[in-house]
């Protein structure tokens, strides 16, 4: 991995880790950004680590585009030295698979689809060669996934799963784009998945939808009352599938502002987990239910 | 004091200059689209210069004033009037309680900024008062403005003046057909062929319908051709797809290769297609001016010149200050 660096107009400065998605090149892109938060530039104004990529912004006013440029580059050196440990969280999120929702949305625009004779999540079983349905939910949700990236629109998080590119889930977006995706609505394209926070159009498939609001411009939901959105980038997230009687009873508890989310701070480590991945995240998750 | 909005006009919306600093988490800074006729409309009142007022685009609103006013409207030529009675652009003018402001049909340019003696006091949202509607943030609601809606105004912090104006050459708007936006050429350039490049900044593009906050679509001119690869894992199977990461505002990207797309104050912070670089700072008030069908011209620039043109831009603005102070 050689980061390439790039100009974005006079404001913005582009450093493309790696072209293609991988937990180093991601891991990479979130150590530097930290990085260059903490040394406190004056004249940066933005800093967005992006899944392989990240992006600084600011003011050539008050620093020379050249003289910033020199500096990101020495610290994006200095990192390939390092062993690169992050102090994260790991957070729970509940989700209905294959709730009314979704499947009512992904009929309406079933003709923009690759398959429009089975459901996305039976069309995304086969194609990665997994045992139908419920196969599919428990590859799925069983290993974590990292946000490698929030955005697009306020709050939405991109996450990537924490296992070997083999065991990657890979699907593609939509023939057309939909004009509408229920809120909320777990949706993958590509090797990513994501929470849609608000509604609107998309293109990912649909997979189910989580009872807990991630965005809230209001902070009137109790757990997003300190700041509007929930995710941060490097933040690990683990699926926890839910019946419609859980998931019934989790909207009513976020409706009456006593839904708790578990949220647990960790710290993670490159090397520990690609020495035993699945261990690893057993370890995760036992941070998650305290055991 | 309260503004009563009696028709809306077509996506009025409440900006100030912007809200920097959340875009790492998909909240892009909004804002006015033409900073410098933004800033002009607040000096004319007397306002601070980023006090919040409102941006109407194509089509100007109806709006009802409950007190004695001070008000101004630059950018675009959408001529105000009064009770019926036609008022000038780019100067500040007096509204007694009960009066009502209209617009007539847009003359020229796309976005008018109405600033008010005290700005439009909606709640300052992670430190800004401008809308983002995709996220339903900030400004009025978190929405363009609708019929019925009352505008809270702050009180005025200096005495305004009304009969001040501001001179054509300090309007700082596109002149020139086909409007010329200078790019440096940058991001993911590398991934379409010499002759597409060329093409590129040779073709006159027009402006599409689909031009709003969020980002300026083109076309008409030759679809881009790409340079073969395969496909990192990652990125999708279409030449113009990248490992989804930030985009830039005034970034350039073009989905297939066909139509170019330039984002702007209102960005999606990121996603998954290729751009070939980015408009430089000092050209993106000029943007926020394009009509649709609009001939535009790429101009390319370096670091160099658009840093020169930064600076010429600081010097307008300087001027814009002193001939109000």
């Amino acid at each position: 991995m050689q980061t390439r660096f790039s100009f974005g107009g006079d404001e913005h400065i582009f450093a493309e880790v790696d072209e293609a998605m991988s937990l180093e090149a991601f891991f990479k892109s979130l150590f530097i950004t930290n990085a260059v938060r903490e040394a406190k530039i004056k004249g940066v104004t933005e800093i967005c680590p992006a899944n392989a990529s990240y992006q600084v912004k600011f003011d050539p006013d008050v620093i020379k585009p050249d003289d910033l440029l020199a500096e990101l580059k020495r610290m994006d050196a200095a990192a390939d030295k390092s062993e690169p440990v992050i102090a994260t969280r790991i957070i729970e999120i509940p989700v209905l698979y294959n709730d009314p929702w979704t499947h009512e949305t992904l009929m309406r625009f079933r003709e923009r689809h690759q398959d429009p004779t089975a459901t996305d999540l039976e069309y995304s079983a086969r194609i990665n060669n997994l045992d139908g349905v419920d196969g599919f939910i428990k590859a799925h949700s069983s290993a974590p996934w990292f946000v490698s990236m929030v955005g697009f629109v306020a709050g939405l998080p991109f996450l990537y799963q924490m296992v070997e590119r083999q065991r990657q889930i890979q699907a593609p977006k939509y023939l057309r784009p939909r004009t509408d995706t229920p809120k909320l609505t777990i949706g993958h394209g590509g090797c990513f998945s994501c929470i849609y926070s608000v509604r609107g159009a998309g293109g990912y498939q649909m997979y189910g939808v989580t009872p807990m609001p991630i965005y809230d411009p209001n902070q009137t939901i109790s757990y997003l009352r300190d700041f509007m959105c929930l995710f941060k980038p490097g933040d690990i997230v683990k699926w926890k599938p839910i019946d419609r009687d859980a998931y019934d009873t989790a909207v009513a508890d976020v409706d009456a502002g006593r839904f708790a989310p578990i949220i647990r701070d960790v710290s993670f480590s490159l090397a520990e987990f690609n020495r035993d991945i699945d261990g690893y995240n057993r370890k995760l998750e036992g941070v998650l239910h305290g055991h | 004091m309260v503004i009563k909005v009696l028709k809306p006009g077509l996506a009025t919306t409440v900006q100030d200059l912007g809200r920097p600093g959340y875009y790492h988490i998909g909240i892009p800074l909004s804002g006015g689209m033409d900073r410098h006729a933004l800033v002009a409309a607040n000096l004319l009142v007397g306002n601070p210069e980023g006090a919040a007022v409102l941006e109407a685009v194509f089509m100007g609103p109806e709006l009802e004033f409950s007190d004695d006013a001070v008000v101004a409207v630059t950018g675009a030529e959408l001529p105000p009037k009064l009770d019926g009675v036609p008022q000038e652009t780019w100067s500040s003018f007096k509204v007694k309680a009960g009066q009502k402001l209209a617009f007539d049909f847009l003359k020229k340019g796309a976005r008018a900024y109405i600033a008010v003696a005290g700005g439009i006091d909606v709640p300052v949202v992670l430190g800004s008062r401008s809308t983002y509607a995709l996220g339903a943030l900030g400004g009025f609601k978190g929405r363009k403005l609708e019929a019925g809606d009352e505008l809270p105004v702050g009180t005025a912090t200096a005495p305004a003046k009304e009969g001040r104006s501001i001179a054509a050459d300090l309007r700082g708007l596109p002149a020139g057909m086909p409007v010329e936006l200078r790019v440096m050429p940058g991001l993911y350039w590398h991934r379409i062929t010499d002759a597409a490049g060329i093409g590129f900044f040779s073709d006159t593009w027009k402006v599409a319908p689909e031009a709003d906050r969020i980002g300026y679509r083109f076309k008409g001119g030759k679809p881009l051709e790409f340079v073969p690869r395969e496909p990192p894992f990652g990125a999708g199977s279409d030449p113009s797809n990248i490992t989804d990461a930030c985009y830039p505002y005034g970034s350039i990207q073009v989905p297939g290769g066909t139509e170019p797309i330039v984002l702007h104050r209102d960005a999606v912070s990121g996603g998954g297609y290729f751009q070939v670089g980015a408009v430089i700072s000092a050209d993106m008030d000029q943007i926020g001016q394009l009509q649709p069908n609009t001939p535009v011209k790429f101009i390319k620039v370096d670091m160099a010149t658009a840093l020169a043109a930064r600076k010429e831009k600081a010097e307008l603005s300087a001027k814009l200050r002193s001939a109000l102070a």
